[in-house]
């Protein structure tokens, strides 16, 4: 099983930094099979990065949706957007269809709730605190790494567990 | 204040906000200020977030600039990093770089210009150019692209990735390079990195020259209606080298009026302060900056490539050149202001980076392993100007005897061209909104006419969910009759 991940974001934008943050705990942990993929926003070239992938994990922090995270399996999809200057992890596995002319792996994205993304901020306390609840549910998906165990987590959030995290010295707290 | 800027009685009026505006980096706001009958009666640009860049840089080793600039964009790191290295240079007293070391920034920043001038033209604005400003808005972005053009997307994906290949290998990563460093560069090119670099480097020159052709064909296919779309007529500004020619790394600035008459030529960066004035608007947290002797409301000016290319004498490499003279004859002779005119330029502007890092990698000096240059004394200030892909880009520091930041200024490309694109959107909203019936077709062109100009508007934020267009359409007593969200 090849794994990717992608994790986005700019750590200098407060929450934004969650992505990267994960991903560098995913880092440390040199799982074998696994590669990470760090940049400020999703763009059309990553396609390129999920040629060789059984499986993708996008990480990301998020505006919307229920603290402290959401996991959820994603599909290809066509998408109408405002922007292309960031796709969303949809619009990138469509592109990668029909730039590789291949379908697009099985995918999955953790979306970290983030409270602040001033500049120069780094992980507020909210968002700290809900990046290691995030950690810890990462963790154990970490050790299987088979599609349906991450399809059965998935579907087990949708009777979701989404307690608000209570903040307490967070390890991914900067100085 | 200049014409449709501001409305007699803004309180008469109906409004019409495009917010954000898409496709372009961060967030932007349009309104237009409608009459009962539907005429356009003001019409402007916001800035609504506040950047807060210099306060972000005040107070850390100067040192530090070239890296932790990069988190200012996410989309023209780069562009920060070799201007900020350019200001650390002076300071840390290194007057010139080894040939070595500039011909590594000179590559860099041509890899920078490549995937930053594909990502805009294939991926932000040619969905419109190619599939009509009326098409169905599924159509309108790349997911249409690929499906109607597949191998233009799959040109342009490999075209980016090449641009970010070169970045890799020069400054070491993707994203957090160091590569720059105050005096020079902290690595060198190997050779095995050189000659994979190579071995794609001709394939991109010849996809350019495609993608000038293509925009070229596009325009024949209605001169006059390209010419004309957005057309505002401005100064122009940007980097010249000693005999004249496009430099994007260093030069001295130059620039020429509507007519193509000279304004000021061969001006040293470092004195931009005596040339330019920055004015603050209070509808606007972005400045306007304008040409000091002219003033305001006649000193404002276009940068970027639509106002590269026209001001230049021109282009050191053989093919882009070529295409140059194509393109100032679309003008007969006069200067071309029509906003549509930037994708055309900014193509030309690929090749041409794509020729000049070509040449550098058959230089064998691009190997060479003389980095830092010869320190001499420190100074107290500094100033970097580069020719970022959306135009001139200002960097200016002090520090103090402690290393320490003490003031910042940046101008930025968009800032520059900030009085220059709220003409653009009036001269769209003059000709496309008075009397007619406000449809999405029709916004579509006020975005159009912005991102044209490649606006970075804000930087590097992009949580899921988090830019979605709204419109919003209130009467003239300013009550709200409707409003939709996309995205």
């Amino acid at each position: 099983m090849r794994l990717v991940v992608f994790g986005w974001g700019n750590e200098s934008r407060g929450d934004d930094g969650i992505g990267p943050a994960l991903l560098r705990r995913i880092e440390d942990q040199h799982f074998k099979a696994v590669r990470t993929v760090e940049d400020y926003q999703l763009q059309i070239e990553h396609a390129l990065d999920l040629d060789d992938a059984n499986m993708v994990l996008f990480i990301d922090a998020t505006r919307a949706g229920p603290a402290p995270f959401v996991f959820h399996e994603v599909v290809a999809r066509r998408e109408i957007t405002p922007s292309t200057h960031a796709l969303s992890p949809e619009s990138l596995l469509d592109i990668c269809a029909r730039v590789l002319k291949t379908p697009p792996p099985p995918a999955f994205v953790l979306a970290v709730k983030g409270e602040s993304f001033e500049l120069g901020d780094g992980l507020s306390s909210e968002g700290a605190a809900r990046a290691e609840a995030a950690w810890t549910f990462l963790r154990g998906l970490m050790e299987t790494r088979e599609v349906e165990a991450w399809r059965a987590a998935a579907g087990s959030l949708f009777d979701p567990p989404v307690a608000v995290i209570a903040s307490s010295a967070p390890a991914f707290g900067r100085p | 204040m200049t014409f449709l800027e501001t409305a007699a009685a803004p309180e008469k009026l109906r409004r019409i906000a495009i917010d954000p505006v898409t496709r372009v980096e961060g967030h932007g706001k349009v309104t237009l200020l409608l009459d009962k009958d539907n005429r356009v009666q003001q019409a402007r640009l916001h800035i609504v977030e506040f950047r807060g860049f210099e306060a972000f840089i005040e107070g850390r080793p100067y040192w530090e600039a070239p890296v932790v600039v990069q988190r200012l964009c996410g989309i023209c790191p780069v562009s920060h990093h070799l201007a900020a290295a350019k200001a650390m240079d002076i300071i840390a007293g290194y007057a010139a770089l080894t040939p070595t070391a500039e011909k590594l920034r000179r590559l860099l920043h041509y890899g920078q210009l490549i995937q930053s001038h594909a990502l805009h033209f294939f991926h932000l604005s040619s969905p419109d150019l190619l599939l009509g400003f009326e098409s169905e808005v599924a159509q309108r972005n790349i997911v249409g692209i690929a499906a109607a053009f597949p191998e233009l997307a799959r040109m342009g994906v490999l075209t980016r990735k090449f641009g970010q290949e070169v970045i890799r290998h020069i400054v070491g990563k993707r994203i957090h390079g160091t590569g720059c460093i105050p005096g020079g560069m902290n690595k060198g090119l190997k050779q095995q990195e050189r000659d994979a670099l190579r071995a794609d480097i001709d394939q991109i020159v010849v996809w350019s020259r495609e993608a000038v052709g293509l925009v070229r064909r596009l325009h024949e296919t209605d001169p006059q209606f390209y010419a004309s779309f957005g057309e505002s007529r401005a100064n122009m500004m940007g980097l010249v080298d000693a005999e004249g020619a496009l430099d994007f790394y260093h030069g001295g600035l130059r620039a020429r009026d509507a007519d193509g008459g000279p304004i000021f030529d061969h001006a040293d960066y470092a004195t931009y302060a005596t040339l330019l004035r920055e004015e603050v608007k209070p509808w606007s947290y972005m400045k306007f900056p304008h040409i000091r002797t002219l003033g305001a409301e006649a000193g404002w000016y276009r940068v970027g490539p639509l106002a590269r290319v026209q001001i230049a004498d021109r282009l050191k490499s053989e093919q882009a050149e070529a295409e140059r003279q194509i393109f100032l004859a679309a003008g007969g002779g006069q200067v071309l202001h029509g906003a549509l005119f930037f994708h055309w330029a900014r193509m030309i502007e690929m090749l041409h980076a794509a020729e000049l890092a070509r040449d550098l990698l058959d230089d064998p000096e691009i190997l060479g392993a003389e980095l830092m240059a010869d320190k001499g004394p420190r100074q107290e200030e500094g100033i970097g100007v580069i020719e970022a892909p959306r135009g001139t880009l200002f960097h200016h520091y002090k520090v103090n005897e402690d290393d320490v930041i003490t003031y910042c200024n940046l101008i930025v490309s968009t800032t520059n061209n900030n009085q220059a694109m709220n003409e653009a959107i009036r001269s769209v909203a003059a000709k496309f909104f008075d009397g007619r019936a406000v449809t999405e077709g029709l916004l579509n062109h006020v975005e159009i006419a912005i991102r044209a100009y490649d606006p970075c508007l804000s930087c590097a934020t992009h949580a899921l969910g988090q830019m979605p267009l709204q419109i919003e359409v209130l009467d003239a007593e300013g009550a709200r009759v409707s409003q939709g969200t996309k995205g």
